[in-house]
């Protein structure tokens, strides 16, 4: 994966920058030590490291609204940081850019039950949402397996999801209004505590746009009351073509679990391993959970089961306990700590239609054996959302490359039968040169001409989302200003 | 015009020289245009993917809403977000179109739960202002892939394009439904119950309030949907937790289906005379808003969907009912031309964020040539 290269005219001016940062934040908050911005030098795609230029952290919109029309002045790109779990890149520095982390930004605002919703600075881990409605029986819904370490910040650049999205949709569906730092150090306030406004809808744009449009230091998100309970039922399947009908024949029978994870006999026996959850040794395993009353799950299961049963199953178990529940979760969450455990990995986060599961887990088994590496599969079945994981070992030259070959191949199938490139981590720059592969020049064209209009400059994150050629021009008219 | 197909309507676009006022099933006016030309999209119809095991449908975007609603009826799946059917509010005839819903980012009082039309929508297609054709999004439920201008071209009113082609998320048809009726409330004392049902954990897929009910008295309404049991347990625990009240509960699918078509198409507004401005606000402001707009304004029917959330307010033609400093939006739905050249038909936007909108607008539309001053 390809960087541009820094700009020398930005870093012999490294000095001056981070004096007149210094001069709009505290000294605690402007980092430019080369030990110390290492910190900064990648996210949770750890593979691509580089130190910035310097790394700031304001603790008010303010503050970042002061940062930004610095560096806006000073032609300097910025690259917003939430907590730094991308698992795409979304986060890497550039040598000329300056970090800017949302992490001390981390209040909770307004708290409103009745009508149900909080505002809250998006340094907030998303985790510590729940956390601070959860004593009146209320979360916020979307749940990235990275929720304990993720920001709000990066949940809304990202558009986030999570396993119980299949009910509750993903950020940009719970999400109602932000204040954003535009590049110029312009302060907009869009949305709010209402629901849908009329005029364009520039929240839904700005959802998902990668820390490109802006940088939202607060939102408003929407709260809601916890279901009375939840239950999981664990099934087995000796192949992946049954599981997948399962799958579709739930959803057919009007049932709506909150989610449906699927794994395959790569990942189940990994996990087994590593976990111990006592899993059956099959093809395809599947947990569906249920919420609300004990009755109303009774009758949801009832349907769940009688269905499954169609799909001759080779292990059917229901959750009896939380403890029970908990051991049927355990496998599926410790998934991606199994695999880390025996190798290196790469997620990949493509999403296809549901109805071809079976096709395209046949392709990638071919493919493996093609590239020699091996793949376990875990994902949101109820919604498409597949996470293979290419294993492979860092430490053997070519392996990474195979590996990100492999990877681009996969999402290229995903792709070809009418799925996206990802779901729920977003492009960054591991997707950033496949974009072509889903969309059209004049499609991307139309999408770079919106970063226009709100950073007229390509200052803010500029090596993301879109291939380095296709943005070229528009990133060097900053550089061309010089 | 009414192009056939797309690349004749991209043609169309690209040729012309001036500016169209686009036209689906021609059901929803909202804003006036000074475009003169009509240009319809009844022509690029037909449903080309159906998927009911993956929740998906696909269709062009002048597609009759009525074709897709059986399509799904007939798999026992719908549009769940309910997406209202403005011609009896504002007295228009026509077939209402899939692209229209879109544009328009029409719901209905499943909103306040399940969500928007735009919530729903899983990819576009369109023609551009240049004549360009466009795609976003896809056929899948997750999808971040790019910038997300589904969301911008749903609510946009056809003036960033032209949709040609739609792709939703469709849901099954609960099995069950069931409508909790609350007489006699204030307008104060309906929020409060509305807000404490959708603060249950009971799922409650409607809750609307009409001061002035359908025969002169307050009516309180909640819905409750799903499998049997379950409805009528919850139902069981949305009686207990308003025992205080005498409340009747309606089990008849097609009462509670007319009950919230009642709501939905605003049936209590059908056929008089004021003019009509829907409110988008925070739900325990809207009986204080109503009060203050009352105190000062001619106010003749009132309608709260979306537990508050959302107003249906009908006052004397010509009125400028929206309060400066509101904290929401106000859009002017039904008026006299003259009235929507006089008013914003939209909340207008601080000076920043309109900034934005028109650089938007300009990108996609640099010629000014798809519904001209509609939103303005």
């Amino acid at each position: 994966m390809q960087m541009p290269e820094p700009n020398p005219a930005i870093l012999a001016r490294k000095a001056r920058i981070v004096e007149r940062l210094r001069s709009v934040l505290p000294a605690d908050a402007v980092i430019e030590d080369e030990m110390e911005t290492r910190a900064y030098e990648c996210d949770a795609l750890t593979a691509y490291r580089c130190p910035p230029l310097a790394a700031v952290l304001p603790s008010s919109t303010e503050e970042v609204a002061a940062v930004l029309k610095l560096c806006h002045e000073e032609g300097v790109p910025v690259v917003p940081r939430g907590a730094g779990t991308s698992l795409a890149g979304g986060a890497l520095p550039t040598a000329d850019s300056v970090i800017l982390g949302v992490a001390r930004m981390n209040d909770v605002l307004e708290v409103d039950y009745a009508d149900r919703i909080i505002r809250v600075q998006t340094g907030r881990t998303n985790l510590s949402v729940t956390g601070a409605v959860e004593e009146e029986d209320f979360f916020y819904a979307p749940d990235p397996s990275s929720q304990l370490a993720c920001a709000i910040a990066g949940n809304i650049a990202m558009n986030s999801g999570g396993a119980h999205c299949l009910k509750y949709g993903v950020t940009t569906n719970n999400l109602l209004g932000v204040t954003m730092v535009q590049m110029d150090g312009t302060v907009v306030e869009i949305g709010g505590a209402h629901l849908d406004a009329g005029g364009l809808d520039l929240l839904g744009l700005i959802c998902g746009s990668e820390g490109q449009l802006g940088v939202v230091t607060e939102a408003t998100l929407r709260i809601l009351r916890k279901p009375e309970g939840a239950r999981p039922v664990l099934m087995g399947f000796d192949s992946n073509e049954v599981a997948g009908a399962c799958v579709s024949d739930i959803i057919k029978a009007g049932v709506l679990p909150v989610a449906i994870e699927f794994m395959d006999r790569p990942c189940i026996r990994a996990t087994e391993a590593f976990a111990k959850a006592g899993y059956p040794d099959c093809e395809a395993l599947l947990i569906v959970e249920v919420e609300g009353s004990p009755a109303e799950i009774d009758e949801q299961l009832g349907l769940i089961l009688q269905i499954a049963r169609r799909h001759n199953p080779v292990e059917l178990r229901e959750a009896q306990s939380a403890d029970e529940a908990a051991r049927i979760w355990l496998g599926r969450k410790s998934a991606f700590g199994a695999m880390g455990n025996i190798n290196d990995y790469m997620c990949l986060d493509g999403t296809i239609p549901v109805n071809e599961l079976p096709y395209v887990l046949r392709r990638i088994g071919e493919m493996s054996k093609e590239f020699g590496l091996d793949v376990a599969n875990v994902f949101h079945a109820g919604d498409g959302n597949m996470h293979p994981l290419i294993l492979f070992n860092a430490n053997q030259p070519g392996q990474l490359e195979t590996c990100e070959a492999f990877g681009a191949e996969i999402l290229k199938l995903c792709v070809e039968v009418g799925g996206c490139l990802t779901g729920e981590h977003g492009v960054g720059i591991e997707k950033r040169d496949l974009m072509v592969d889903q969309y059209d020049p004049v499609d991307l064209e139309t999408q770079m001409a919106v970063k226009d209009v709100f950073d007229p400059a390509w200052l803010l994150n500029p090596a993301k989302v879109f291939p380095l050629a296709a943005s070229d021009a528009r990133r060097n008219v900053a550089l061309a200003a010089e | 015009m009414r192009p056939e197909s797309e690349t004749e309507l991209a043609e169309v676009i690209a040729g012309a020289s001036a500016a169209f006022h686009i036209r689906g099933g021609g059901t929803r006016a909202i804003g006036v245009t000074t475009a003169a030309e009509v240009l319809e999209t009844g022509g690029l119809s037909g449903i080309s993917l159906y998927e009911p095991g993956a929740l998906t449908l696909v269709a062009q975007a002048g597609t009759p809403l009525a074709e897709i609603e059986a399509a799904l009826a007939a798999e026992g799946q719908r549009l769940a977000f309910e997406p209202m059917d403005h011609r009896g509010l504002l007295g228009t005839t026509g077939e209402p179109t899939i692209g229209g819903v879109v544009a328009g980012n029409v719901s209905g009082p499943r909103r306040v739960q399940g969500g928007a039309a735009r919530d729903f929508m899983l990819g576009v297609r369109f023609v551009d202002g240049a004549g360009q054709v466009i795609k976003n999004g896809g056929r899948v439920m997750k999808n971040v892939t790019g910038y997300d201008l589904v969301k911008l071209m749903c609510g946009s009113w056809g003036t960033l394009g032209v949709l040609t082609e739609v792709s939703l998320k469709v849901l099954p048809v609960p099995e069950t439904t069931a409508c909790l009726l609350i007489d006699g409330l204030d307008e104060a004392a309906a929020q409060e119950v509305m807000s404490r049902a959708l603060t249950s954990p009971f799922e409650v897929t409607g809750a609307a309030h009409a001061p002035g009910g359908p025969g002169e008295h307050p009516l309180t309404l909640l819905r409750l949907e799903g499998f049997a049991g379950s409805v009528a347990y919850r139902t069981g625990k949305l009686q207990e937790m308003f025992a205080e009240r005498s409340v009747r509960v309606e089990t008849d699918p097609q009462r509670v289906a007319a009950l919230w078509r009642w709501v939905r198409d605003v049936e209590i507004m059908q056929g008089t005379g004021g003019d009509v401005w829907k409110f988008s606000v925070r739900p325990s402001e809207a009986p204080g808003l109503v009060a203050q707009l009352r105190a000062a304004h001619p106010v003749e029917r009132v309608l709260y969907d979306w537990g508050g959330g959302l107003i249906w307010i009908e006052c004397a033609p010509g009125t400028d009912l929206r309060p400066s400093g509101l904290k929401g939006h106000a859009t002017l739905i039904r008026a006299s031309e003259q009235t929507r050249l006089d008013l914003p038909v939209f909340q207008p936007e601080p000076p920043a964020v309109a900034a934005l909108s028109a650089g938007i607008r300009a990108r996609f539309d640099p010629r000014g040539m798809l519904n001209p001053g509609i939103m303005a």
